[in-house]
């Protein structure tokens, strides 16, 4: 006999097919209805039943596919001639055209044309016909509208792998076309069949891009000219410095030697005001800031490094992630690092150490917007952890104003050109929140989800009204903004420029007043050494110690204070009994029955003063009247 | 004959009257006062709209015709009295 061991297993388990079968139906469960519990319920009739008899709809939505669609014109030559008429030949159109002015028809009809056509012309001559009679109205309309922008297009990227618009830029005039520079640059995520290139778009054109430009690294910011509206720099990934000229086609004109350039991405490029036009300067998180002239790229004609022990050390150097230039204020500039300090620099200073002249500290991560108030150069705003913040140039020590810790990272942010007490800044969750610091301080007066993903970069075009802002999958959205937003108010400048004095003024209080309270606390604590010389650092008293101080000076004060009120007291009371003796006729008449004390007293007091400088009279009153 | 002359030149004297055009219902020009080529375009491209805006009334309202058509723009006035066979094209610039 063979010992056997049988184990089951399904047949699933081998990979194999499972068998199904039918199986007849089961009744789980079956409730009858219970007589007895019916006896809990009330039978009622009638009853309202409501019923409806409605046409059932459903809601589709369909989506297109989009058509690109093309503008074209048309020339047209000549036709329409009779088949013996050559319209070459001059004299068989001539005979044409006699034939048919001899016609009976054309002399009437163009003289009925011609009267009706006169009628038209000196009317047109007479009046304006399409004068605007109601602009006038228009100016005495107040209503205020609520702030409101509304999408107007968005210029996607076409590529198939999708990159961060990291730099935007309008053209300088006209405003008619935009400039995104394309990367990705989150750390090694750029895939290896990532296009390199940057587009110009024509906000007409949604679909095509106007321009291509090929750099050889992804451009990472990218700026027009303002002087020339043909030229563009653009600062790579790889810290080279790109410039193109767009009537010369997609390749770069010029592209900086890679040893020369910087080490890390160029984070942001500014053309300067000068008179050749072709001045420029970089930053990057290398620490560096380098001054370039575009017609010889292959070295910089400067170079800046941002260390703040002024050792012009690359390793202890802050990385620059903003730079700020204002036109009016040539020689200064700011930077914006990486750690959270923004460095004012003046490039004139005679010695590299000169350079950075001071810093302002006040954020906790990379600053990446700076930009100053076109109209009050001396504030600025800086973007970066959190919280967007408004700077006086003379407060050193802390901003003047400042938004609440918002839910996502700021990315961007920048002044209305047009309205010095609104800026907009971009977050991380694809939300465009635009402030108006007269209106609402606290938060911002309108918030508007422009796209899922986030954005990262933001540019308002001169007028003021259109607003190009990309995000992190390619998309730059061209918003307008409602006429509120983009119109100056009145009274506005001053009112801002009123806010900022009395912020800056109240920062310099509050810093004033730290400055006292460290010298105190430093003359107090020396003081206090030189008494007993083994006492410790400043700060370092224990805390018992200081509750016990504290206890100690309260009741002091207490003290004090109740010693003062019984001098002044029995002062009274003296007066009060002097003047007792005195008979109260003189004050009879105005007196009351019953006074008190204290009235008694005042009047007491009083009378002593009077007293002693009129005694004679009184005493004769005092007779006359008992 | 002279009549039509008359006509032709009196609008011509009104103020601000850049160029006439009379045009036949083929799109021939019949007589014009501008150069032939800016004569050929206006002609191709009027003849179309007056086509089409005539066909539009006609087709909102079959009792409906045209009359006449006056496009402003921002440097000038077109207008156009369109008849049976023939219509007047006269580009004017008011003068404000």
């Amino acid at each position: 006999m063979e010992i056997v061991h049988v184990y089951v297993r399904r047949r699933g388990d081998f990979g194999r097919q499972s068998h199904f079968s039918d199986r007849p139906a089961e009744l789980l469960v079956d409730i009858g209805p219970d007589p007895p519990l019916a006896d809990g319920f009330i039978h009622r009739d009638p009853r309202d039943v409501a019923t409806q008899s409605a046409q059932e709809m459903s809601e589709h939505q369909v989506n297109t596919e989009r058509f690109e669609s093309e503008s074209r014109g048309i020339n047209h030559v000549e036709g329409g001639w009779p088949k013996d008429v050559n319209p070459q030949e001059m004299e068989q159109t001539i005979r044409f055209r006699k034939k048919v002015e001899k016609d009976e028809n054309y002399v009437t009809s163009v003289l009925q044309l011609g009267s009706v056509m006169e009628n038209c012309i000196k009317q047109n001559n007479a009046t304006d016909i399409y004068q605007d009679y109601s602009e006038d109205e228009e100016a005495a309309d107040e209503v205020q509208e609520p702030p409101a922008a509304k999408t107007v297009n968005v210029f996607r990227d076409p590529n198939e792998v999708k990159r961060t618009v990291t730099g935007l830029s309008w053209h300088p005039d006209g405003n008619r076309k935009l400039a995104g520079a394309y990367s990705c640059l989150e750390f090694q995520k750029a895939s290896k069949d990532m296009s390199f290139d940057s587009y110009i778009w024509d906000i007409e054109n949604p679909n095509r891009p106007e321009l291509t430009l090929k750099p050889v690294s992804p451009l990472v910011c990218l700026e027009y000219n303002p002087k020339d509206c043909h030229t563009l720099a653009g600062g790579c990934y790889n810290g080279q410095i790109a410039f193109w000229d767009t009537r010369r086609g997609s390749q770069p004109v010029e592209l900086s030697s890679v040893e020369q350039s910087h080490r890390d991405p160029v984070y942001k490029l500014i053309w300067m005001q000068s008179k050749t036009g072709t001045d420029a300067f970089s930053a990057s998180t290398d620490g560096q800031v380098l001054w370039w002239d575009m017609r010889r790229l292959s070295e910089p004609t400067e170079r800046l490094v941002l260390d703040l022990s002024r050792e012009g050390s690359l390793d202890a150097a802050l990385g620059a992630s903003a730079l700020e230039f204002e036109a009016t204020m040539p020689t200064k500039f700011m930077v914006g690092t990486e750690q959270g300090l923004v460095l004012s620099c003046n490039r004139k200073a005679k010695s590299p150490a000169e350079k950075i002249v001071c810093t302002f500290d006040g954020h906790h991560g990379p600053v990446y917007a700076l930009q100053r108030n076109p109209f009050f150069p001396k504030n600025f705003l800086t973007v970066g952890d959190w919280t967007a913040r408004i700077w006086s140039e003379d407060i050193k020590e802390s901003s003047i104003m400042w938004t609440r810790y918002q839910t996502s990272y700021l990315m961007d942010a920048c002044w209305s050109p047009v309205r010095p007490a609104v800026f907009f800044t971009v977050k991380m969750d694809g939300v465009l929140d635009v402030w108006d610091v007269l209106f609402k301080q606290n938060e911002p007066t309108l918030s508007i989800k422009v796209c899922d993903e986030g954005l990262y970069s933001l540019r308002l075009q001169e007028s003021g009204r259109l607003l190009a802002c990309g995000s992190r999958l390619g998309g730059a959205s061209l918003l307008e903004l409602g006429p509120s937003l983009s119109t100056l108010q009145r009274n506005e400048k001053s009112l801002v420029a009123a806010m900022f004095e009395r912020e800056t003024k109240r920062e310099k209080i509050l810093e004033a007043r730290q400055r006292e309270l460290r010298l105190k606390e430093r003359s107090r604590s020396e003081q206090s050494r030189e008494d007993d010389g083994a006492k410790e650092a400043d700060g370092q008293e224990d805390p018992e110690e200081l509750i016990a101080r504290a206890e100690a000076d309260f009741f002091s004060a207490i003290d004090a204070e109740i010693k003062r009120r019984q001098k002044e007291e029995d002062k009274h009371r003296v007066g009060g009994v002097i003047c007792k003796t005195f008979p109260r006729g003189l004050f009879s008449l105005v007196e009351e029955e019953e006074e008190e004390e204290e009235e008694e007293e005042e009047r007491a007091f009083q009378f002593e003063k009077v007293l002693k400088t009129q005694q004679c009279c009184c005493f004769y009153f005092c007779h006359f009247f008992s | 004959m002279a009549e039509v002359e008359e006509t032709l030149k009196r609008i011509q004297s009104q103020k601000g009257v850049q160029g006439i055009i009379i045009v036949n219902s083929e799109g021939i020009p019949i007589k014009t006062t501008m150069d032939n080529s800016s004569t050929v375009q206006y002609v191709g491209l009027i003849h179309q709209l007056v086509m089409k805006a005539r066909s539009t009334l006609r087709d909102l309202d079959p009792q409906n015709d045209l009359t006449f058509l006056r496009i402003r723009s921002k440097k000038n006035e077109i207008m156009i009295a369109p008849d049976k066979d023939y219509f007047l094209i006269v580009i004017q610039n008011p003068s404000d």
